[in-house]
Parts: structure tokens; sequence; C-alpha cells
């Protein structure tokens, strides 16, 4: 008989000893992936149109961001942020000649603007934008979107 | 005296701490991909420049209204999805001679003489209010944009036996050597020859 109740051990409890390793490791993973927001939206967060040719902007430095979008406090009419001010489109000169000078003289030429318009933006204002990156040479755009598959 | 052994710190609350931090780190993450159109804007011209001189069936005239709805050649009413094919069809008609005197070759139109001569003479021009939706103009120029990339995968499939998507992708691949490179930016320019991207986008009307 005592050979049988031999077998009624205890099972061996797992050892959860490299649990903390293993959910480091991923936090590691998240902490270095994470980029936190840069700017504050002062405006409300534009919902992006829709689009299936769509391009990936990769290097994030040479970009430079123009928000456009409904204001938070029921203003009418579309408001621009850039940086983190809502401004007007007189200053976007400033603000696109600024980031010319953050960067190398040979770089210059690869600066693209993302314009991050909200879908109900009149295209009078995305007109304006234009016309004010056309006046300093600024011609590479990039109308942001999300990207969908062709139905 | 009997020796006491020091007794063991208790890491069994390292695991919780660590996944809160974790569970932290995976709320505030936003994998933010960057996407859009990329178009390239026209330089501004003198102010006393001529427009330069297009014949009316070389330009393929898209407007779009506040309501959203979308006139072609001033005559058809269509949908967003059915301004692809359209277009296709205009730019790949080669019904004449292009720039150097020379009839397009490659295209697969109907050679109709009422519609484009040529891809490279072949103008589309969008049109819209003031008060159009950004949504829907973004969605016509979608569709516009998808148009020259079909007729473009469809030359590089024909010719470099690659879809012209992926001849890009190729491009930008960063493992490649220079002569590599530059074989590639060879062929795409010659696609992007054969059908040039002449989108333009008038001013807005009030």
């Amino acid at each position: 008989m005592s050979k049988f109740n031999k077998k009624k051990k205890d099972m061996p409890a797992v050892n959860t000893a490299s649990l903390p390793d293993i959910v480091f490791m991923l936090l590691f993973f998240f902490m270095v992936t994470t980029t936190m927001r840069e700017t504050e939206m002062k405006i409300k967060p534009p919902i992006l149109p829709e689009a299936t040719e769509i391009k990936k902007l990769k290097e994030k430095n040479l970009v430079s961001y123009i928000y456009v979008g409904k204001s938070t406090k029921g203003i009418k009419g579309d408001r621009i942020q850039l940086n983190d001010k809502i401004s007007s489109v007189d200053d976007i000169k400033n603000f696109i000649l600024a980031k010319r000078e953050s960067v190398s003289q040979s770089e210059v030429n690869r600066l693209i603007t993302s314009i991050k318009a909200d879908v109900d933006t009149e295209v009078g204002t995305i007109h304006d934008i234009k016309e004010k990156l056309r006046d300093i040479n600024a011609l590479k755009i990039n109308y942001s979107s999300r990207q969908v598959d062709r139905k | 005296m009997a020796r006491r052994e020091i007794p063991e710190i208790n890491a069994g609350s390292m695991a919780d701490i660590a996944f809160l931090l974790l569970i932290f780190f995976l709320v505030t993450t936003t994998m933010e991909k960057d996407t859009g159109i990329s178009r390239k804007l026209p330089e501004k011209q003198p102010i006393d420049q001529k427009p330069p001189v297009l014949k009316d069936k070389n330009v393929f005239i898209v407007m779009l209204n506040r309501t959203g709805e979308i006139l072609v050649e001033d005559k058809d009413y269509m949908k967003v999805g059915e301004i692809k094919d359209a277009a296709v069809k205009f730019l790949d008609n080669g019904g004449g001679k292009g720039k150097n005197n020379e009839e397009c070759t490659y295209c697969k139109g109907a050679k109709d003489p009422e519609s484009s001569d040529h891809p490279n003479k072949a103008v589309i021009s969008l049109g819209s209010a003031r008060g159009t939706s950004y949504g829907d103009y973004i969605a016509v120029q979608n569709e516009l944009v998808a148009a020259y990339n079909e007729l473009r995968d469809r030359e590089s499939t024909r010719i470099n036996g690659i879809s012209f998507k992926e001849l890009k992708e190729r491009y930008d691949d960063e493992n490649n050597s220079k002569a590599k490179k530059g074989s590639l930016k060879e062929k795409i320019n010659k696609i992007k020859e054969m059908y040039p991207m002449i989108l333009s986008e008038q001013e807005p009307l009030k």
C-alpha cells in the first residue's frame, strides 16, 4: 500500500523566477519604441481622410507638420496649428524657414511638409496653405491620410 | 551561537511591478505611422508668365463641388469609384503624337482622336470650390493618383517583370549597393517618363 501512497506527492510548482525577466524584456521593448507625442493638440485632433495610394514618410526629422482642424472652443472656421500653438496662414512662412535652419544644408531640398487636416476642412484653407508653401518654395507636400485597402 | 542565514529578498512582486510598468507603456504607445499622398506643388510662376496653351482634348477636367458631386469633362457626373477608370482611359488613349513628335507605342487605349494625344501631353486638372470638404478632395486625388499608378504598374511589369510599387520598394531598401540603386533609379525614371504625373490642382472657386 505504501507504494501507492508515495505517488500522491504534490505537483511541483512552476518556477516563475524568470517571469520578471520576460516581462522586463517586453517592458524595454515598449519603452524603446514609445514615442511620446511631441506636440500637444490645441485643436480638435484631426480625423484624417482615407486613401489607398499612400507613401510612408520615413525620415521623420525632415518632416514639418501642419495640423488643420476645428477649434476646441467651438469657434467657426478651420484652425491651423504649427508646433504647439494655433497660428494663422501667415505664420507658415516662418515655421518652414525655422525648420530649414534646423537641418543641414544638404537636406533642405528633402524637407517634406505633411498636412494633417481633418476630413471636414475646407479645401480653401488647404489651398491657402499650399500657396504660402509655394511662396517659399517648399514644394514637397504630403496629404496625411490613413491607409485602407482598395475595395 | 548558530549562524543565522541571511533571509532571501522576496522577488515575487518584481513581476507585478514590471507588469505595471509594461501596461503603462503598452497603453501610452502609439505606433504612429506617417502615411499620406505625396504630391509636389508647382513652382511659383512670375505674374506676367502666360499659361501654356493646351488643347482641350489633352486636358481631363475633374470638378468637385461643395456637396461632393463630381463633374468630369463638363458633361459626366461620376461617383468616386468611376474616376480611376475614366482617367486611365484618358491617359492611355495615345491618339496622336507626343512631345517629341512620336506616337505612344506602349499605350493600350482606344486611340480616339478626340481624346489625349500622348501620356506626356495629357494633363489632369482637378478643380474644386473653396467650400469642398477635404475628405472628398483627397478621395478624388487618391483615385487620380491610382490611375497613374495603375498604368505605371502595368508598364513596369511588362518591362521589368515587377510592379512599379515593388520597384520603388526595392529602391528604398537600404541594403542595396550604390550601383544597384543607380540602375533601379534609372528604371523608375523611365517608367515615370512614360506616364508622367501631370496633375494640376486648380485654384478653388469662391
